[in-house]
């Protein structure tokens, strides 16, 4: 780990976050020798290291814990090269390439970025919760498990998430109820972790039920408790309660360009880019259907491979398109199209003739993502020309024959 | 940094005279793995000024509740057999402990 990077480091692939998803975007980075970083403020794993018990890692069954595998994960990244930034994210400046993250001890550079900040568990929002965390009140059932042992706790949900940390519990508390919003015999979580609760003689379960109130007054003392079926209200005697009701993404420090969906998470396309050129998401902070461990690390690779083509398209349009010195006629084309390519042919030829004046660039636009996101190029219109001078399209032809190319030797 | 536990808790934690900042951690609290190399560099650093204890509470759990620590990590301030102040929480950061234990200084 270190801190306070050379400013004048610039990174090919800076990761936001060391959860799973960064991990493995940082191991699949650095395995393809591209200079990557991962800035993580406390210790790598994010929420899968607060899960003991993990066994729904494929090759990594019964026994394997949270902690360990993201440990694993972790030396995995390294091992390949990548390094591992210890900082907090103050703010992003996208815009600019290299894009800049600021943090609380230094700046950092990267070509491109992937967003892998996570989520952070939801809070209840009733009265007591804020006061009383710490003192009853939990997020984590591997933190604060041992402690109430012999005693009593509450879980609120019906997730995985609530249902397994519940049956972890179990092992230190005396009893677990655990707090259902639905009806009886329904709850989110997956079979397989409902039936193993429902065998489970330490766990109690009350249905119909929200939490109106954490009440005590140094330590949890009670729940009040709401039938929604019936609108009765009761208090609950419990020494705990631990609140498992889903996460929220954490994005807040990307701009509005960047797309959410409509609870917060960030929207990619299957290639994990986002709406802003360069920005990759991965893990929970995206918008995706399953929230595990193994969709993390997946999302983490498909970005780094990405994020790889991504600067390798940039740089090589920047030195042969942007930077160049005479105008560069820039044509795409659909390589299983023959009519169209033989087209190509055509420019070939006349770059050839007037071989000082202009330079040229074929690019298959069914394999470049780069210039169909940046140009609008569809692959209906193909083969299809531009002229690029001092780094802007200066000429546009939508077909390709002698007449536009005398065209374009007269205007330039 | 003096390990404390139900034994000697009474004699070194609220016999002592002056502030005493008790590091309440468990191993299976990664946060306060996370936190400890900071916590013994400043035990190190302002060991003239504040005495420091730390207390694993996996073999401590009574004695955790009868301080009110039910939740970890968790940074004790007492003075005098009192407790004087607390911060706790998942989101401690070393220099949150700093702030803190400077306002104690004789």
């Amino acid at each position: 780990m270190k801190a306070g990077v050379n400013m004048e480091t610039i990174y090919d692939l800076l990761v936001l976050g060391g959860g799973p998803a960064g991990l493995a975007a940082g191991m699949y980075g650095a395995r393809a020798r591209m200079k990557t970083a991962i800035i993580e403020k406390g210790r790598p794993g994010g929420q899968a290291a607060t899960t003991w018990d993990l066994e729904n890692y494929p090759g990594f069954g019964r026994g394997t814990t949270g902690p360990g595998l993201t440990q694993a994960m972790a030396d995995h990244a390294q091992s390949f090269g990548a390094e591992f930034i210890k900082d907090s994210i103050v703010s992003l400046d996208l815009k600019s390439f290299p894009k800049k993250v600021i943090g609380k001890k230094g700046e950092y550079l990267g070509k491109a970025l992937v967003y892998a900040l996570g989520a952070e568990p939801r809070m209840l929002k009733v009265p007591g919760e804020g006061k009383l965390r710490g003192k009853g009140v939990s997020y984590c059932a591997t933190c604060d498990a041992d402690l109430f042992e012999e005693l009593e706790v509450a879980v609120v949900g019906s997730g995985d998430a609530a249902i397994e940390e519940a049956e972890y519990l179990s092992k230190f508390a005396d009893q677990v109820s655990i707090i259902v919003i639905h009806e009886e015999g329904k709850v989110d979580a997956n079979q397989v972790s409902f039936e193993r609760a429902q065998q489970n003689p330490k766990i109690k379960w009350i249905w119909n039920s929200i939490v109106k109130n954490v009440n005590g007054d140094e330590l949890v003392e009670s729940i009040t408790l709401k039938n929604i079926q019936t609108g009765e209200e009761s208090d609950y005697l419990v020494n705990g309660v631990f609140i498992f009701i889903g996460t929220a993404p954490l994005t807040e420090f990307l701009p509005p360009e960047v797309q959410l969906n409509q609870q917060g998470y960030i929207l990619t396309d299957e290639k994990m880019a986002t709406s802003l050129e360069g920005l990759f998401a991965a893990g929970d902070v995206r918008a995706k259907y399953l929230r595990q461990v193994v969709t993390a690390a997946s999302d983490g690779a498909i970005a780094a491979v990405a994020a790889e083509k991504y600067v390798h398209e940039t740089e090589l349009w920047e030195k042969e398109v942007i930077n160049s010195k005479k105008p560069v006629l820039v044509a795409y084309y659909n390589p299983t199209d023959m009519s169209g390519t033989e087209k190509i042919g055509l420019v070939d030829r006349f770059v050839r003739a007037n071989n000082e004046r202009f330079s040229l660039v074929k690019v298959d636009a069914t394999r470049n993502e780069l210039v169909g996101r940046r140009y609008n190029i569809t692959l209906d219109q193909l083969p299809k020309l531009h002229v690029f001078f001092n780094g802007e399209i200066k000429h546009e032809a939508a077909e390709i024959n002698e007449n536009n190319l005398t065209a374009i030797n007269n205007l330039f | 940094m003096i390990e404390v536990n139900k034994e000697n808790f009474e004699n070194e934690v609220l016999g002592a005279s002056g502030v005493v900042m008790v590091d309440w951690w468990g191993p299976k609290c990664e946060r306060c793995l996370e936190l400890m190399p900071y916590v013994e560099d400043l035990a190190l650093k302002y060991q003239d000024q504040i005495k420091f204890c730390s207390v694993d509470t996996s073999g401590n759990r009574r004695l955790a509740i009868s301080q009110k620590v039910l939740g970890l990590p968790a940074i004790l301030f007492y003075k005098n057999g009192q407790k004087i102040d607390e911060i706790s929480g998942q989101e401690i950061a070393p220099e949150d402990i700093e702030a803190k234990l400077k306002q104690y200084f004789k």
